[in-house]
């Protein structure tokens, strides 16, 4: 395209790494569906292993399928690159990995989505990383969570599923006085709703399981670099990424790579030795969701707002939280960071407690009973009984999932059908 | 001359007018930038004369350093700056005495007063940029490692 003009978010999902392909002319992208990549010669393979040549070796490491989900999610989000993973959870532990060492600190919020919350309370430990949680509500929290082993503040920008909008740009503040990147969770926003690196993230995390890949066809994750952060300036915090390599044979990779440091890294020692690697067939399948990111986004939240403002009207529900709402404390921060839309997906309460809960889940007949969200089908779960029971009570209720709570997510339907559907659900249950 | 941003065509047209390259800063040390950034640009065609006055008399893969720019006996299309931005200013004054068509500042390197001599001069300048990196971004080779290249198009790449 002309240089002048920077090409619009629709123009982004369509075609951005998507080039037709060199060898064939293929205008789709191909899938990849291969491990690994012949080299032309010793010294071809000595200047891939190396790190001094672009290039294919093995897919655990990079594939050209993959490689084309990466540049596409960093090119909607704004960032520089990105690195591909097998899962949202794999990506977390991927955008941590270069920056966490046994004993270090990542500061969450506690109104995490369940299954992360589980993640970085209890297996983060086996490697000695600490996850200090904090109410993301008030960003001075955060600050007076910082210690010297602190090494990153890790956010979901819209939480699942509790319907609360962190002030990501004040986070992001509080993270760069203290010296540390921000990691956002930007998985129930997606880049069409907001851009955290716009408002100061230093790194995105995606589960591109939802909205991007959008048809509940495909797993996977992604970490995506701003590269506003500084490594070389915390030399000493960051090691891995600053100080020299000894398995490189002493590259400091924040030199020798600049701003795609930290990309390097994630695949070259992230993806290598952690092994959580996209396939081709996923990051494919996720290509062809991101195509219409923009449309299905716009009717996900559209459909969303008119069922929340049914829901609040109806007599067998107690309360409605969705950030799209008059009603919400977070319509402020809706506005600012999302105005076209708070997503998709938000939790409300039955005036039955448990029992009623678990009814209404059994009731449904067009909302499919499952643990995910993000689907061109409208999804409902009741948390407390099924993804949030590892958790305590004090847990459930924190994270927004107390016992009375049910969570949907509003697909692409005509939302006639997803309203009569719930209505039907909601007064049997009574 | 807008030296935040450069055209993804004025790069272009900069790097297919090169052929030969004198790097000054260059390093013997496989695993510094310099050697990574001349190694690349060798393998796409680019000749690439190492000047650096420490290893003068001695070879970096393939070729002789030389001292200083004004040794170096072939003519040169352009200076490649792995030097800090006080440096590059003489180094840039150097670049027009030999007549190169460009001068080129590696990332974290930038001299405006330098960059604007050359310019009157007729050179082309380019600051705070890697052309491994910028190459390797317009010839589609960025984008394997995941990253975004910033380039949108349906032509079909040639190979």
């Amino acid at each position: 395209m002309a240089d002048d003009q920077a090409p619009g978010f629709d123009t982004l999902a369509v075609h951005a790494g998507g080039a037709p392909d060199p060898a064939t002319g293929a205008r789709q992208t191909p899938i990849y569906q291969t491990t690994s990549f012949v080299f032309d010669d010793a010294d071809h393979a000595a200047a891939l292993f190396n790190l001094q040549q672009p290039g294919f070796i093995y897919s655990r490491l990079t594939n050209p399928t993959v490689s084309v989900l990466e540049e596409r999610i960093a090119a909607l989000e704004g960032g520089v690159g990105a690195t591909a993973t097998a899962s949202g959870h794999a990506a977390q532990i991927l955008a941590l990995f270069p920056l966490m060492s046994p004993g270090a600190e990542v500061i969450a919020s506690k109104k995490l989505y369940g299954g992360s919350l589980n993640q970085m309370g209890h297996s983060y430990r086996k490697f000695g990383w600490n996850a200090v949680f904090v109410e993301p509500e008030a960003p001075a929290n955060f600050r007076r969570a910082v210690t010297d082993k602190t090494r990153a503040i890790f956010i979901e920008n819209l939480a699942n599923p509790g319907g609360v909008i962190v002030d990501v740009e004040a986070v992001a503040d509080i993270a760069h006085e203290a010296g540390v990147p921000l990691i956002v969770d930007s998985t129930m926003a997606t880049p069409y709703l907001s851009k955290p690196i716009d408002w100061g993230a230093d790194i995105v995390v995606h589960s591109t399981t939802k909205f991007l890949s959008g048809n509940g066809s495909a797993v996977g994750g992604v970490v995506v670099d701003g590269a506003r952060f500084d490594w070389l300036t915390h030399r000493d915090k960051y090691p891995s990424l600053a100080q020299p390599a000894p398995e490189y044979h002493g590259l400091t990779f924040a030199e020798t790579f600049g701003e795609l440091a930290y990309t390097v890294y994630g695949h070259a020692v992230g993806l290598r030795d952690l092994g959580a690697s996209q396939s081709p067939m996923n990051a494919w399948i996720t290509l062809q969701g991101i195509e219409t990111l923009g449309l299905r986004m716009q009717r996900h939240c559209d459909n969303a707002l008119t069922v929340a403002r049914f829901l609040e009207s109806h007599p067998q529900v107690a309360w409605v939280s969705y950030a799209g709402l008059e009603s919400s404390p977070f319509q402020a921060q809706a506005r600012k960071y999302m105005p076209a839309g708070a997503g998709s997906v938000f939790t409300f309460g039955v005036t039955g407690g448990y029992d009623m809960g678990i009814k209404v889940v059994e009731g449904v007949e067009l909302f499919s009973h499952l643990a995910n969200i993000g689907d061109t089908r409208s999804l409902i779960i009741h948390p407390a009984s099924t993804t949030h029971r590892q958790l305590t009570e004090e847990q459930l209720v924190a994270a927004g999932a107390g016992p009375d709570v049910i969570r949907l997510s509003i697909g692409i339907e005509t939302v006639d059908d997803i309203i009569a559907d719930l209505d039907r659900a909601l007064t049997a249950a009574a | 001359m807008n030296h935040d941003a450069y055209t993804d065509d004025f790069l272009r047209d900069l790097l297919g007018g090169t052929r030969t390259v004198a790097m000054v800063g260059a390093s013997a040390n496989w695993n510094r930038p310099s050697y990574f950034v001349m190694k690349y640009l060798q393998q796409k065609g680019f000749r690439v004369i190492p000047v650096n006055p420490r290893e003068a008399g001695k070879e970096i893969l393939g070729e002789t350093v030389h001292a200083e720019l004004k040794d170096v006996p072939d003519p040169v299309d352009m200076v490649d700056v792995f030097r800090n931005s006080e440096a590059a200013g003489a180094i840039t004054d150097e670049a027009i005495a030999i007549g190169a068509k460009s001068v080129w500042m590696q990332i974290g390197v930038r001299n405006d007063e330098a960059a604007a001599r050359a310019e009157d001069a007729g050179l082309k300048v380019v600051m705070n940029r890697c052309p491994k990196i910028e190459y390797s971004r317009l010839h589609g080779e960025l984008s394997w490692g995941g990253f975004n290249s910033r380039v949108i198009s349906s032509k079909r790449r040639k190979l």
